[in-house]
């Protein structure tokens, strides 16, 4: 059985005409397997975004449903076991910060949830460990970088003890060092915490480290499978002008000219490397 | 605009930093009333001995003490030199119609001291005491307010709010001052009413993205399963300890002291 399953979900926003009602997500059918590393890419405008905010019940279907471990988001009384159960990380680090000390911060959730103080306490220090932060539990928000900032608002999400992270573009505005200290985070978190990601993200960089690649476009699925199935259909891609990884059109570019003869396309540098060393020799 | 000291919680190790912020929120208010109680210079001395006794044990630089005094400074040299012109009696320096008697400089003298105590009192407080514990403290304090159906969370929750984002705005109005300037904006020369219209261009955006701000903020509180502070517990449980029961007998003590004071010496100020 799927962990969060999407069925025929159609949403749009309320608006004051309603001629102009348009469907943010179309018929959208989607399921998540417990314990999956999913990257959802699409535009901006291409419903990702709100898609993530149906996974914890923030916006809620205007038809068909989203199931997240067996309850429906539309069940009313079983809001927040959802929202403990589905952590979601927004784009900008600095607005998701409640307290002006970083482990008051982490607690927030927990304490939310009405935990007593030692739980609260063994909750917060899991969660700065996860995010290897822990050292930092004292200090203020406003002094860290922005990754490291991020890193607390995962840390907020994860003392909830969630099943499951959704992040939506956690790394959009960060520098270069803080998205890879992001990634990685998230990748351990996956990997050692067996937490399920769903990411959301417009960098192919961070997609193709994905266990799975979901592509949206205008408010429903284009594409769905493993980074090399989806990057694979570089001209599905291309014609919907999304990007592929470099390493991955170039090597496409040659085989398309017969340079080079592959059968699965690279998706990072090192693989390109070695594809182009084994032509050139 | 970073060199704002006030308010500002500076983590350090001391007794001060670790009695209870309810225990400090009602010293501070006694200590301030009883300032303002003082007729006589030894009573006077009472709270100032105090103030210095809580710098020392804060453990925390004297010169930060000196940037929060070095902003209200103009407000102290202004009433201070007021008060030297009201005054009757023995007059003891006179230049064209300026007359100072003793009386208006022991005045003027008190409102110094009375205002610098005020200061470091509150400096005290705030920099041993996370925005957090002292938000946390009001909201326990005020609890009783209950009764007149005042939502005593909701604006606990709001100043704990408010504190968090004092800086990040303080950072985002900077980074508007500079983009405007960038684009040509005068900011410095013109007369007053010039320089408060060159100030629109940086309250709007920043009222802009302040609300902005506000909406990703309360979905994050959310995600976080926040609902209005209903069956919600604290991670830091407020207990008080034996310090805290020493720290009130020391200001009943020192009270004490400064009543004494009052009553049995002549005041020398009204």
């Amino acid at each position: 059985m799927s962990f969060i399953s999407v069925e025929n979900l159609t949403f749009h926003y309320n608006s004051e005409d309603d001629l102009l009602v348009n469907d943010v997500l179309k018929h959208l059918e989607l399921s998540i397997k417990q314990g999956e590393f999913v990257a959802v890419l699409g535009h901006n405008g291409c419903g990702k975004s709100t898609l993530a905010k149906h996974f914890n019940a923030i916006l809620l279907p205007t038809g068909g449903k989203v199931i997240v471990d067996g309850i429906s988001t539309l069940d009313e009384n079983r809001t927040f076991d959802i929202r403990s159960t589905v952590g979601l990380v927004l784009q900008n680090p600095d607005n998701q910060l409640v307290a002006s000390i970083v482990e008051e911060d982490v607690a927030f959730g927990p304490e939310n949830l009405g935990f007593p103080p030692e739980e609260i306490r063994a909750r917060v220090e899991y969660a700065l460990n996860a995010v290897d932060m822990l050292e930092y539990r004292s200090f203020a928000p406003h002094k860290l970088s922005g990754g490291q900032k991020q890193r607390i608002a995962i840390a907020g999400i994860i003392a909830m003890k969630p099943k499951c992270i959704v992040l939506d573009e956690p790394t959009a505005m960060l520098d270069p060092r803080g998205r890879a200290e992001v990634m990685s985070t998230i990748e351990k978190l996956n990997k050692e915490n067996g937490i399920t990601v769903i990411l959301i993200t417009h960098y192919m960089e961070e997609a193709v480290r994905a266990d799975r690649v979901i592509v949206m476009e205008s408010g429903s699925v284009l594409t769905d499978g493993t980074p090399q199935e989806v990057f694979a259909k570089v001209e599905l891609l291309k014609k919907h002008s999304l990007d592929v990884p470099q390493a991955t059109e170039l090597c496409y570019l040659l085989s398309k000219k017969g340079v080079i003869d592959t059968d699965s396309l690279p998706l990072n540098e090192d693989e390109c490397v070695k594809i182009l060393m084994g032509v050139l020799s | 605009m970073r060199d704002i000291t006030f308010g500002q919680y500076i983590p350090s190790d001391s007794v001060i930093h670790r009695l209870d912020p309810r225990v400090k929120l009602v010293l501070l208010f006694a200590y301030i009333i009883s300032t303002f109680c003082t007729f006589n210079f030894y009573a006077l001395s009472v709270p100032l001995v105090f103030a210095v006794l809580c710098i020392f044990l804060s453990k925390i630089p004297f010169r930060q003490y000196m940037k929060s005094m070095k902003a209200v400074f103009a407000v102290i040299l202004i009433t201070s030199v007021l008060n030297l012109f009201y005054g009757h009696g023995e007059v003891i320096f006179e230049w064209v119609f300026i007359k100072i008697t003793r009386s208006a400089l022991n005045n003027s003298a008190f409102i110094v001291v009375r205002i610098l105590c005020l200061i470091i009192s509150s400096a005290v407080l705030t920099f041993t005491t996370t925005p957090t514990d002292l938000t946390d403290a009001i909201e326990r304090l005020m609890k009783p307010l209950k009764v007149f159906h005042i939502n005593v969370h909701s604006i606990a929750m709001m100043m704990t709010i408010a504190l968090r984002f004092v800086p990040t705005l303080l950072e985002e109005t900077d980074k508007i001052m500079m983009a405007q300037k960038a684009r040509g904006a005068d900011l410095e020369s013109g007369g007053v009413l010039q320089r408060v219209k060159a100030l629109i261009p940086i309250l709007i955006p920043l009222f802009v993205s302040a609300i902005q701000r506000a909406m990703d903020l309360a979905m994050a509180m959310e995600c976080r399963c926040y609902n209005g502070g209903k069956g919600r517990t604290r991670m830091k449980v407020l207990s008080i300890h034996s310090r805290d029961i020493m720290g009130i007998v020391v200001f009943i003590f020192s009270l004490t002291l400064l009543i004494i004071f009052d009553i049995f010496i002549a005041h020398t100020v009204r």
